[in-house]
């Protein structure tokens, strides 16, 4: 096999792996809702917009620190 | 004392504006001069000839460009990242001493390094790479700034209340890893002291001058895969991180979709490091690094243009405040700038199109159109967005904001309209040949006919300074003013008309 082809079919593997990825991730984020303890990451835009100091968090980091 | 409820402590924030808004007179205020330089050479001599030394073009070009990128930009993004992070953290930075010590630690060391800087510039200290001229002792200390940022910031991550972090956070993390990583590599450099020449002499040169470690098309690669890059992890990453916090709390709205706005954020990760190689089409470094670089600025559209999809849709229903806030007018306007940027740059890095622009003023056109459109529109609609939280005062004026737009929004327009028809100019004049394949034109003769553009440009960069002490003033009549009761401030998000 001479470099140019090796070239190519590494070039395929690549860009095909890298549309598995992408297409995972994004099939990823919108499953992740239905799992029992899933989330819905839309609700993280409330980090941003309730964030005073006594606002409740959206998912506390544990509860005994969630006042 | 101990029965004060707890409260964010902007100390830090509070500092990084003060820099912000003194590096970013500075730094516009010797692009004025720089540009009207060009079109009109003999101010090179404005302060005289026994002067000129340190009033002429080349020595000022780069105190103008890191002024920008390292004074005001990066004093932007510690002032906003002090301000954001304790907020979506839901951590006080008065919750721990460490933390407040490093930030002032970060602050004052960060003040030193700018202070050597802007000296060894003045005086003609230089490595000669394009915003990597600082020599070694001042990257030693960039580098330990740096530091103490990342210190800070994951310390701050460290002891956070919220589990996952907030999309700007990621933003954040980005550019102390980006930069982290491109600045390491490119300064690469050896003293001259250690090194030994052929004939056999040591301590060859000033104790700090050094040499870089690449050489040839090797320093040229790094360069500009630092180059791009210190454009990605400075100009673009913590805009854009800036701009998903700030316009969804000015504006009252979620973001669009934060699915996208994640997708978005891995997608410009892994693009943009690949697309530095564009600076180098068409000089000696191998050809499938320039097709490579070419590609990948074009994909590169996909998530830029994500994250400012996803920001003009958060105004979703809400259009009506870009009428009536002129704080929401700055950030839609970047958000339309950054998008404009970003179209532009993979047009420029096509080949075709770039054996046209290439070396012209047409990339000085998009860098500008990039820096003062999004990245300094969003900085001051950040510090304007803090400075009633941080000061506990309302904003001193909203017509001088409103003017201050209309007078940068027409400063940006004839920069970069100026540029495109000085670059596209140039551009065709340089390649035209008769029929012999003599060149029509003498070097000269562009510079005549780019006279005017130029002129108008130094206007464009004029009106635009002239709005930012519009803003100074602002910001600074604001922290001056009558304190107000927080409870009242909450209700009075500064422009809610």
């Amino acid at each position: 096999m001479s470099i140019a082809q090796f070239q190519a079919y590494g070039y395929f593997i690549l860009i095909f792996l890298l549309v598995v990825v992408l297409y995972s991730y994004i099939y990823h984020l919108y499953t992740k809702k239905k799992d029992a303890d899933g989330v819905d990451y839309e609700s993280y835009s409330n980090m941003a917009l309730k964030d005073d100091i006594d606002d409740t968090p959206v998912s506390a980091i544990s509860e005994d620190k969630e006042k | 004392m101990e029965n004060r409820p707890l409260e964010y402590d902007y100390t830090i924030a509070k500092m990084f504006m003060l820099t912000t808004i003194v590096l970013g007179i500075v730094g516009m205020l010797i692009g004025v001069i720089l540009a009207f330089q060009l079109a009109f050479p003999g101010l090179n001599l404005i302060l005289g000839d026994s002067l000129a030394e340190y009033t002429n073009f080349s020595r000022l070009r780069p105190l103008h460009t890191d002024a920008v990128i390292f004074g005001f930009t990066l004093s932007g993004v510690f002032a906003t990242w002090y301000y954001v992070g304790q907020r979506v953290l839901k951590v006080s930075m008065a919750e721990s001493k460490l933390l407040m010590t490093l930030g002032k630690l970060h602050f004052w060391l960060y003040i030193v390094v700018v202070a050597a800087a802007v000296f060894s510039l003045f005086a003609g200290v230089t490595t000669s790479k394009e915003y990597a001229e600082f020599e070694w002792p001042i990257d030693v200390g960039v580098v330990v700034v740096w530091v103490l940022f990342g210190m800070s910031m994951f310390g701050l991550i460290g002891i956070r209340r919220e589990k996952s972090l907030y999309i700007s956070v990621w933003y954040y993390i980005a550019t102390f890893l980006g930069i982290a990583m491109l600045y390491l590599f490119n300064n690469m450099e050896i003293p001259t002291m250690f090194a030994t020449s052929p004939a056999g002499e040591s301590g060859i040169g000033a104790w700090y001058h050094s040499v870089s470690m690449y050489a040839g098309t090797n320093d040229a690669l790094v360069q500009w895969w630092y180059g791009h890059n210190a454009v990605a992890f400075g100009f673009t990453v913590p805009i854009v991180g800036m701009i998903y916090y700030f316009l969804p709390k000015e504006s009252g709205q979620a973001i669009y979709s934060y699915k996208l706005s994640l997708l978005s954020f891995w997608g410009l990760m892994f693009v943009y490091l690949w697309a530095g190689g564009h600076h180098l089409l068409y000089s000696t470094v191998p050809d499938w690094v320039q097709t490579m670089a070419s590609i990948f600025s074009i994909v590169l559209i996909l998530p830029s243009w994500g994250s400012a999809i996803n920001m003009l849709l958060t105004m979703k229903g809400e259009w009506q405040q870009v009428a009536s806030s002129p704080l929401i007018k700055f950030m839609i306007l970047a958000s339309t700038f950054y998008m404009f940027s970003t179209l532009e740059g993979p047009i420029q890095a096509i080949k075709s199109v770039n054996a046209i622009a290439h070396f012209t003023d047409w990339i000085v056109g998009h860098v500008h159109d990039g820096v003062l459109g999004w990245v300094g529109f969003m900085i001051m609609a950040s510090l304007y967005h803090m400075a009633p939280r941080v000061f506990k005062r309302e904003i001193y004026s909203k017509a001088i904001m409103t003017a201050q737009f209309w007078i940068q929004t027409l400063g940006v327009v004839l920069y970069f309209t100026s540029m495109w028809i000085a670059g596209i100019t140039q551009g065709m004049m340089w390649r035209a040949h008769d029929e012999f394949g003599n060149l029509a034109y003498s070097f000269i003769d562009t510079v005549t006919v780019l006279h005017p553009y130029y002129a108008i440009r130094g206007i464009g960069g004029l009106l635009y300074l002239v709005g930012f002490l519009m803003f100074a003033y602002n910001i600074y009549k604001t922290m001056s003013s009558r304190p107000i009761e927080e409870r009242e401030l909450q209700s009075a998000s500064p422009m809610g008309a």
